[in-house]
């Protein structure tokens, strides 16, 4: 481990550059460029740790991001913690010691490993106490992009993450001359349990996008007052806001790209002509980000770490927890921008793609905040054709009593209600990579005070970019992924149908900060029981306004996107509002392991055990 | 400001929930056995159980924690050398809580009224809580006196936060409360607070100044400017006005049945 020095790094790499043959990785840590900071972290440049024995220390670490001087929890001293560079085929062994105060934990996000190595105390293991060292080791038997973090508490909104990157034992189908690691976070000032506390006393107390008299006013004068009543009412009988976007915001958040702030923008040289590959993970506790960089396409080449068939765009969203891996080709003399805005348009993440270090790009202006519609709310109101956002459609006929539980459609096969095991299908299911064919059945779980809403019809989260993004080709021209873009590159491995398919809902309650799977909390819920090796489809229906990241543990998400020859394996999985989705689960990895909402604080109930027996 | 996240209950679940799963593991066990034929995966140790059972309170993500909270809904100056306090204060979980209430009133110089409520709340609905308790009314021009309570809080459709209570004397008399506030953002800063109180009692009590039927009624509307979310200052007038029996007593004692005053005060939580 080399502390560096951003100056002379950058310049030597550049002439090192130059003589090195095309496919080789060679990169793993970020040219940063030195920039008037007042941290006290180790590194202005993130770290790149090689080999397969690492020591890693948890510990306390002063920063200043905003002015204020804070304590952040790192590993080794890094906001983002170094990049653990490894090679598949290899045993990694990892020493975590824990040199704060409290218990902590660091999670493999995305690994296939045994789950004692998986990092969730009271489940995998009892996590590290104070003091205390755990040894980690476990096979590499994948490659690509992946994360880590703790999985105690609310430390990783306290800065302990990090990036792993995997170099694959066959030769790398994607091409390319330098790789970067972007990894995007969030940063607080204000301690993560006042965050938590804030919510529960106020769901809305970081949203400063509220509707206002002058909204109102505007919405008069455009459509009258009759026909805003009727569109209002809706909204106001169910005592929900239409800029419910994000829980916590720009308003507190400052946006990290690899641990440097919007002003400090980080940043990363390329040689024109070079196939320069971003490794993006999204290591923020609540910020979903969508990311361009204007002036380039961008290929996307990896998904969650797993290869993709290419699909060119010049933007996508990255949910919490997700990765992508995308291959520019800057062909000028000129810096690009990266660029990451939230979700919310409440803020950004942003750095600088440049053949110059003294070269440095704008920021570019943040898109429009997105406004929900009825559609998010799962009520099948509003068309596909991606032209749905703003406040257009009436209210009227819409129907938002309670929906009888016993109403299944014919073509789907009766379910089984099995209490907190969810809701399982076993009859006339969707063919494998197809997704699924069965009834929407809210369980009488979802009938509590910790539920403000169930999706009567909810759409297809797939061919669907998401709120903010539905309009972003006819608006400003630009090709944006969706799930349904997303091919594996190479054949789907195992072909078999699911013998079962459980439906679980994403519920909430935005006024309490209550959040919950079928409306139960994780405290209050049995373990999903899995059989060791059957093959079952889960299908997940969101019964809430937010758009929520969905990580299982141990085992693939198996996205179906609609082609059965080549699903997409994923690790989170993003559930758009009023929205469903469907992926295979192969059942092959024995124990107990964490199934949950990514956004941080929907994890204390939107959680299940999985048991693999 | 901070407000502590109290964590003993995370522990207790914690150590419930390993529990929990140590008595299962048998049977667990016993299931691996029947599965005879296991597919051809390669075989993956089976997860430990928790056997060291984390006993720290923050070792895992579930945070089943007991949340406290301090409002001042309105503190604020009045005309005359009056003023008045009007806060809440809870502790508890989701669908528990012990919650606090009072309300404190002077005119001119002199504590008039006050009475503190002691509650206990539970979540009934998504945005209804059923409370029930006892309330004090402190000895100050009249005697002290207790009641028993019956209420509904919570969000009313069209974002009305909204309390209706029911009073039960020690002597049989009756009350009944209707409180209704609503928030309008003038921008993300500046709010516009309309707030309505109705009091109805059974029986007239010339002590208390309060008449049979529709007693007195009081309108707010105040203007705050929120700093933070947690600290607002605001002004505003306040009107109150007496009915019936109520008019009769107070002109009786020779004050005027209705009031509108100016106020300037501070609304704000921790």
């Amino acid at each position: 481990m080399k502390k560096q020095n951003p100056f002379g790094e950058n310049l030597s790499r550049r002439t090192f550059v130059t003589g090195v043959a095309a496919g080789a990785a060679l990169l793993g840590s970020a040219g940063a460029v030195a920039k008037p900071r007042q941290s006290t972290l180790n590194s202005d440049a993130v770290d790149t740790l090689r080999g397969n024995r690492f020591d890693l220390d948890i510990g306390y670490t002063p920063v200043n991001f905003t002015g204020r001087n804070r304590t952040a929890v790192t590993v080794n001293d890094g906001l983002p913690g170094p990049i653990l560079r490894w090679k598949e085929g290899e045993t990694v062994t990892l020493n975590v010691t824990n040199n704060l105060a409290h218990d902590s934990s660091i999670h493999w996000h995305g690994m296939i490993l045994p789950s004692n190595m998986d990092g969730v105390p009271g489940l995998s293991f009892a996590g590290i106490k104070p003091g205390e060292t755990y040894r980690y080791q476990f096979d590499v038997n994948q490659s690509g992009t992946y994360w880590y973090h703790s999985h105690s508490d609310f430390q990783e909104q306290q800065g302990l993450y990090g990036a792993i990157v995997i170099d694959p034992a066959e030769p790398d189908p994607v091409a390319y001359d330098r790789d970067y690691v972007v990894l995007l976070s969030d940063w607080s000032d204000e301690s993560p349990h006042d965050i938590y506390s804030h919510l529960k006393t106020e769901g809305h107390y970081y949203n400063r996008q509220r509707r206002t008299a002058g909204d109102l006013w505007d919405e008069i004068r455009e459509k009258g007052v009759a026909q805003t009543w009727r569109d209002r009412k809706m909204w106001n009988e169910m005592r929900m806001s239409d800029r419910d976007i994000s829980d916590v915001t720009g308003y507190t958040y400052t946006f990290l790209m690899n641990g440097q702030t919007p002003d400090a923008n980080w940043t990363a040289l390329f040689q024109k002509g070079e196939k320069v590959r971003l490794r993006f993970i999204n290591a923020a506790a609540m910020s979903i980000f969508d990311i361009r960089i204007p002036g380039l396409k961008m290929t996307v080449v990896a998904s969650d770490g797993q290869n993709i068939e290419p699909v060119s765009v010049d933007e996508f969203r990255i949910g919490v927890a997700e990765t992508y891996d995308v291959v520019v080709e800057p062909d000028g003399d000129s810096a690009y921008p990266l660029f990451a805005q939230t979700i919310d348009r409440s803020g950004f993440a942003r750095g600088t793609l440049t053949p110059d270090p003294a070269l440095r790009a704008g920021v570019p202006t943040m898109d429009y905040a997105p406004v929900l519609t009825h559609r998010d709310m799962g009520m099948g109101h509003g068309s596909m054709s991606g032209m749905d956002h703003g406040q257009h459609g009436s209210a009227s006929g819409m129907d938002h009593s309670r929906h009888e539980s016993g109403d299944y459609s014919p073509h789907g096969g009766r379910p089984e209600l099995g209490g907190m095991q969810g809701t399982w299908f076993t009859d006339n299911l969707g063919r494998a990579g197809h997704g699924s064919d069965s009834p929407i059945v809210h369980m009488p779980s979802e009938y509590g005070y910790g539920v403000d809403m169930r999706s009567q019809m909810p759409m297809d989260g797939l061919n669907d970019p998401g709120i903010g993004l539905r309009d972003h080709r006819q608006r400003y021209g630009r090709r944006v992924l969706t799930y349904a873009d997303i091919r594996n590159l190479t054949l789907t491995i195992d072909r078999r149908e699911p013998t079962r398919e459980l439906q679980l809902h994403l519920t909430g309650n935005m006024e309490r900060y209550m959040w919950s799977m079928d409306g139960i909390k994780f405290s209050d819920a049995e373990p999903l029981v899995l059989k060791y090796g059957e093959r079952i489809r889960i299908t997940l229906v969101n019964d809430t306004m937010m758009t929520h990241p969905i990580h299982l543990h141990g085992m693939w998400s198996e996205l179906e996107t609609g082609d059965a020859e080549y699903i997409p394996r994923k690790h989170t999985v993003i559930v758009q509002p009023g929205s469903k989705i469907s992926y295979l689960v192969n059942v092959d990895a024995y124990g107990r392991w964490a199934y949950h909402c990514h956004l941080l604080y929907h994890m204390p109930g939107m959680f299940r055990e999985v048991r693999v027996v | 400001m901070r407000r502590a996240t109290m964590k003993p209950i995370v522990i207790l679940s914690a150590s419930l929930a390993a529990q929990v799963v140590v008595a299962e593991e048998p049977a667990s066990t016993g299931e691996h056995a029947m599965h005879g034929a296991r597919p051809a995966y390669s075989e993956q140790p089976a997860s430990p159980n928790l056997q060291h059972a984390p006993d720290a309170p923050d070792q895992q993500m579930d945070h089943e924690v007991l949340l406290t909270n301090v409002t001042i809904d309105q503190l604020e100056r009045r005309e005359n050398d009056s003023g008045a306090l009007e806060g809440s204060a809870w502790i508890g979980g989701d669908r528990d809580k012990l919650w606090f209430k009072t309300e404190v009133e002077r005119e001119e110089g002199e504590t008039e009224k006050a009475e503190l409520q002691a509650l206990y709340s539970r979540a009934i609905s998504p945005y209804w809580n059923l409370q029930a308790g006892v309330r004090h009314d402190f000895e100050l021009e009249s005697d002290s006196r207790n009641w028993g309570i019956i209420g509904l809080n919570g969000l009313a459709p069209y974002f009305f936060e909204s309390d209706a209570s029911l009073f039960v004397g020690e002597d049989g008399d009756s009350a009944l409360r209707f409180e209704t506030e609503y928030e309008l953002l003038l921008t993300q800063r500046w709010i516009l607070s309309p707030k309505v109180e109705l009091n109805f009692y059974g029986q007239n009590d010339r002590e208390t100044g309060t008449g049979s039927g529709l007693s007195d009624a009081g309108a707010g509307l105040r203007l705050r400017y929120e700093f933070t979310p947690q600290f607002a200052p605001y002004i505003g007038v306040n009107h109150e006005k007496k009915f019936g029996n109520a008019a009769d007593f107070a002109r009786d004692e020779g004050e005027s049945p209705s009031e509108t005053t100016w106020v300037v005060g501070l609304h704000a939580w921790f």
